[in-house]
């Protein structure tokens, strides 16, 4: 279970300070499918930062699992999200000097996991990359690049999953099918899935949607199943 | 009044420039450090070529000081008639002349009678009155060289003073005489520091060196006579227009513009060396730039398709990133020429002891300039390489990025005429510089070939380490290490630039450790064999058996007692013309006459010895030695040369030489040739003859013996030379220090030196770091992102520096042993080996210097917080 309470996110800006965030409180169920939307500047990324641990609130707290973020140190969160929490990015962060089965290991090998071969290798093909494991990111279309960022973000078999516009720099077609992935996965391990996004379509899928506006949660609904 | 055309092209050249003032307002600071890897090289050059200057101003200003004299007529012994008549004839035309008489010795403290305090082999220098016509020998208290000539004085080293246990007022004795120690040497011209480190120097008047009696038979000692000429008179003249007289009585004439030549020479060949360094330092530091601003341009094709979207033509972006480049090299160039200033003002500590002038530092604008001038054309080369990549950047990629058309692939890069040309450029810029440096074209190409192989050699030796390196990620290590490990190889890094600057830094100090442990251990080891320590020569015939008896009284061994005759060669058959006189090479353009001087190797004076048996330290490489004793029906004797003199002199096995031994002529035929080995602590010989040629010849002998301990040793000398005072003593344990010495101060410019490379391989690193610290900083923030530790991150950077560091020093240890290699076998001439302790402490060193500076220019990649990945670094 994923819960913020009262999250505030202030920033100093010359003699001001410019509050990101205000007062954001809700609470995600386990294996929810979840769209944070909003215009741009309405505090989402800020907000999905601070969900996943990458920041620290203002005011407020984030609690994973019971567990409140902000009480941990940067090192202890960065140990949490290894174990419990899984990324894909809009431009999909794979590292470059790293094959597609490397890139995917990564998770798993940081905490130095001796199934990371295996686990890796499954995933790779369950988002249908089993013939392309030893490619370089730069020799991979962006679709499959996000793939492969799927399969890495699902290797540690996290009980989140954050996803920051996942289709906003693939084609509508790849877009569709990287969506339907991560439903896939979502429903298969029952994890929670987080996505921020622009896309009206994307976020019509979602089973709730939380609408952003100048830091404010400005709509919280559930989709009727 | 301009043209149209012509202020239109103005026009261009200012919006260019302007256009690549204003690309580098972001990045300016970064791109100034990647230029700073060519500052070090031209501070080499400048501080080396700027330091050369000024020792030439001064041996120019001090000339005459150096040799003390208008004129120096000298020789290995008495001068003969001819010589004397000579200098009657300058004296009757107003010369003045005076005595100068140069001679190894014992020095006793304390007079003989009172049984003596200490002794030490030094040099001693009887003056004649007036001695030395110009340049004042300095003294402390000051003043007193006057005096010397007032009664038995001597001034002396302060080194002797120290070694005698003894001050100033005491009485020193040379042979039968004693002498009043009335002051120490301050600064004598024409004396390099190192000089007294073999035996230091005393000052004596010349009208008492008859009563030491040192100079008997076989003693060896330098007869100079100093002349001062009437204003009328060329001394250069004079000694090239009697040239051949001087030659032909083996005898040594230099004027004051000869000893300006040959220390201008020895100068500039030091200034050419240590510059080639400078050199190399500037090429790495040039690779250096080239990566730096590979990664530059990389992150500048956005920018440059959007030029080229707004109208800019391929070759205007190309001349813009060259004002760029041009600017940038620059402000390196300056950037060295300040360092390189600086420099020189140390340099002087480092190489002063080798110098025989005082040099005021001053500022040279040739050095200046040219170092500027060579340091931006050596960045702009170097830039080209990159920059003219950008041709290739179309401006659709304003809508779709293409990474591997605009920087070109490596192998494009090959066939692409404009790069080649480029290359070529900067292969006839090191080719001319090294000329230019050089005193002959061919010299020069030498040169150039020495560069191009060090860089070359350091080049291979890097990509093959580094490709092993690559290897062992493939092992299973933990993820860290692999992660690390695979960095190296990260696109940006530089690897090779930093490796080759880091490699040439590791080659040139292991070369040094090594041929220095090398040296060290020759001698050390021949101190601890059971062989000899201590040495008496100067022995004569009279002597030798009371000097047996006195050691054998003390239980010490008479190891050897070698019979000495001194010759020359009166006459020889060659097989092949003689070889061109070596310290005279200088002159083969003045006349033909001087081309045609005999070698060194005739005119020298032999101290020659006999026996029926090869010594353990030779070797024979050609012919067989003598079975009997005794001239062949011709009364022709046999001989065995010294390999590299039958060399010098043309000559093989079957060959004849006539010797003149104290005016006996002696016809000898080379029986057989040996290889020596010299530094064996025993007298070795060029030429050993059959006993019955020189039994019944006046000689001295020297013997040897072996006293462990320091006490007895010291004791036994004293004892030696207070009965024997024309008896020499040469202790190894004074040998091993002087070289000791000697190869301190001879490593501590290496080192210097060395430095420059060291310091080029640092910038690179750091601006390396500088380029890619993009993708570093999104590498490490995606990692956190994913779960990794700050101490993770820490130590994946630790393995990339770490391996990065091995593979520079492993390149750089590997070639040293090579190089160590040649220079203790073919110059040193000693046996080699592997210094492993040393060379690891090289490889350590450099590994950790890598580290640090990794880490230090990347500690603020991992102290990043892992929200940047989601706002895209």
């Amino acid at each position: 279970m994923l819960v913020a309470r009262e999250l505030t996110k202030s920033f100093p800006s010359g003699d001001r300070t410019i509050t990101v965030l205000r007062d954001v409180s809700f609470t995600i169920a386990d294996g929810e499918f979840v769209a944070i939307v909003g215009p741009s500047g309405s505090g989402k990324t800020t907000l999905l930062g601070l969900l996943a641990g990458l920041d620290t609130p203002s005011a407020g707290s984030v609690l994973l699992d019971g567990v409140d973020l902000a009480r941990l140190s940067e090192d202890a969160r960065a140990r949490l999200r290894g174990e419990k929490v899984g990324f894909v990015f809009q431009s999909f962060q794979l590292i470059p000097t790293l094959t597609a089965l490397e890139n995917v290991r990564v998770p798993l090998d940081l905490r130095g996991d001796d199934n990371a071969l295996a686990r890796a290798t499954d995933l790779l093909a369950r988002v249908g990359l089993a013939n392309r494991t030893h490619q370089y990111p730069g020799r991979l279309s962006g679709g499959e690049q996000q793939r492969v960022a799927i399969a890495r973000a699902f290797v540690n078999a996290p009980r989140v999953l954050f996803a920051d516009e996942p289709t906003g720099n693939l084609d509508h077609a790849t877009g569709v099918h990287i969506v339907e992935l991560l439903e896939q996965l979502n429903r298969d391990a029952n994890t929670t899935v987080v996505i921020v996004t622009h896309d009206a379509e994307l976020a019509a899928r979602a089973r709730r949607v939380i609408r952003l506006s100048d830091g404010l949660i400005v709509e919280d609904r559930v989709r009727a199943a | 009044m301009t043209t149209p055309v012509t202020s239109r092209a103005t026009n261009l050249w200012r919006t260019l420039a302007a256009l690549a003032w204003r690309d580098t307002r972001t990045t300016r600071r970064r791109l100034v450090l990647s230029m700073s890897s060519i500052a070090i090289g031209v501070a080499a050059l400048v501080a080396v070529d700027s330091y050369s200057a000024d020792v030439v101003r001064s041996i120019h200003v001090q000339a005459r000081s150096l040799l003390g004299a208008d004129l120096s007529v000298s020789a290995r012994r008495t001068l003969p008639a001819p010589a004397l008549a000579w200098l009657d004839s300058l004296r009757a035309r107003g010369a003045a002349e005076t005595q100068v008489t140069t001679f190894s010795s014992m020095a006793v403290g304390g007079s003989l009678a009172g049984g003596g305090k200490g002794t030490r082999l030094v040099q001693v220098r009887a003056m004649g009155p007036g001695a030395p016509f110009y340049g004042k020998i300095e003294t402390s208290p000051s003043d007193k060289w006057k005096e010397l000539q007032s009664g038995p004085f001597a001034i002396v080293d302060s080194a002797l003073l120290i070694a005698l246990d003894a001050k100033i007022g005491d009485t020193l004795s040379l042979g039968y005489e004693r002498f009043a120690i009335i002051a120490t040497l301050r600064n004598v011209p024409g004396d390099v520091g190192v000089a007294s480190a073999l035996g230091p120097r005393v000052y004596i008047p010349d009208r008492y060196l008859a009563a030491t009696q040192l100079l008997t038979y076989g003693s060896r000692a330098e007869y100079e006579t100093l002349v001062r000429l009437p204003s009328s008179m060329d001394a250069d003249a004079l000694v090239k227009s009697h040239r051949e007289l001087f030659d032909s009585l083996q005898v040594r004439a230099r004027s004051v513009a000869d000893t300006e030549r040959s220390l201008t020479r020895s100068i500039e060949q030091l200034g050419r060396f240590l510059g080639l360094v400078g050199l190399i330092a500037l090429l790495l530091g040039g690779t250096g730039v080239a990566s730096a601003l590979r990664a530059y341009m990389a992150e500048k094709i956005d920018a440059i398709a959007v030029l080229r979207c707004l109208g800019a033509s391929a070759s205007q972006v190309v001349w813009m990133f060259v004002i760029e480049a041009a600017g940038l090299g620059l402000a390196g160039a300056l950037m060295g020429v300040v360092l390189g200033v600086g420099a020189q003002l140390v340099l002087p500590h480092v190489l002063g002891s080798f110098i025989p002038v005082d040099v005021a530092p001053q500022l040279e604008w040739r050095p200046m300039l040219s170092g500027l001038a060579l340091g931006t054309w050596v960045g702009v080369l170097f830039a080209l390489g990159p920059v003219l990549g950008v041709r290739n950047v179309a401006p659709l990629q304003v809508l779709r990025r293409d990474d591997d058309r605009a920087q070109g692939s490596s192998r494009s890069a090959w066939r692409d005429p404009a790069r080649i040309v480029a290359a070529l450029v900067l292969a006839a810029t090191v080719v001319s510089v090294c000329i230019a440096r050089a005193d002959s074209p061919t010299v020069g190409l030498w040169m150039s070939a020495g560069v191009s192989a060090a860089i070359g050699a350091i080049w291979v030796a890097a990509i093959v380490c580094a490709r092993l390196a690559r290897r062992l990620a493939r092992f299973r290590w933990s993820f860290i290490v692999r992660h690390g490990i695979t960095n190296v190889d990260r696109p940006g890094n530089q690897t090779r630039a930093v490796v080759l600057a880091l490699g040439f830094g590791a080659f040139l100090l292991g070369t040094l450790a090594v041929v220095q442990g090398n040296l060290l251990r020759q001698l050390s080891s021949a101190a601890n064999a059971s062989a000899a320590n201590l040495a008496f020569f100067d022995v004569q015939t009279d002597q030798a058996a009371p000097l047996d008896s006195l050691l054998r009284s003390r239980d010490l061994p008479v190891l050897s007692q070698v019979p000495i005759v001194p010759m020359r060669i009166a006459a020889y058959q060659s097989h092949k013309p003689p070889l061109r006189a070596r310290g005279d090479r200088r002159d083969t353009s003045a006349s033909g006459a001087e081309a045609n001087r005999p070698s060194w190797a005739v005119r020298r004076e032999y101290r020659s010895s006999y026996r029926d048996s090869i010594a353990s330290s030779e070797k024979l490489t050609a012919g067989r030695w003598w079975t009997s004793d005794g001239p062949d029906a011709d009364g022709v004797f046999e001989i065995s040369l010294e390999q590299s003199l039958a060399e010098e002199l043309g000559v093989s096995v079957g060959d004849t030489i006539t010797w003149d031994v104290q005016g006996v002529r002696i016809r000898t035929r080379i029986t057989n040739l040996r290889e020596v080995e010299w530094t064996r602590f025993e007298p070795n010989f060029f030429v050993v003859f059959q006993p019955a040629a020189l039994r019944e010849a006046p000689q001295s002998y020297v013997m040897l013996t072996r006293v462990n301990d320091d006490a007895s040793r010291a004791k036994v000398q004293r004892d030696a030379v207070l009965r024997f005072p024309n008896v020499s003593t040469i202790d190894l344990t004074l040998i091993e220090n002087a070289v000791g010495t000697i190869l301190d101060r001879v490593s501590l410019a290496v080192r210097f030196m060395a430095l420059f490379s060291v310091v080029t391989g640092v910038l690179v690193l750091v601006s390396a770091i500088a380029a890619s610290r993009r993708q570093r900083v999104r590498e490490s923030v995606l990692l956190k992102t994913l779960g990794a530790t700050r101490s993770q991150v820490v130590r994946m950077l630790f393995t990339e520096y770490a391996l990065l560091g091995a593979i520079g020093s492993v390149a750089g240890i590997l070639l040293a042993v090579g190089g160590g290699w040649a220079a203790v076998h073919f110059i040193f001439k000693t046996p080699f080996a592997v210094t492993p302790l040393s060379l690891a402490a090289v490889a350590a060193a450099t590994m950790l210097l890598t580290v640090v500076t990794g880490l230090f220019a990347a500690r603020d990649v991992f102290s990043e917080t892992p929200m940047t990945a989601l706002r895209e670094v």
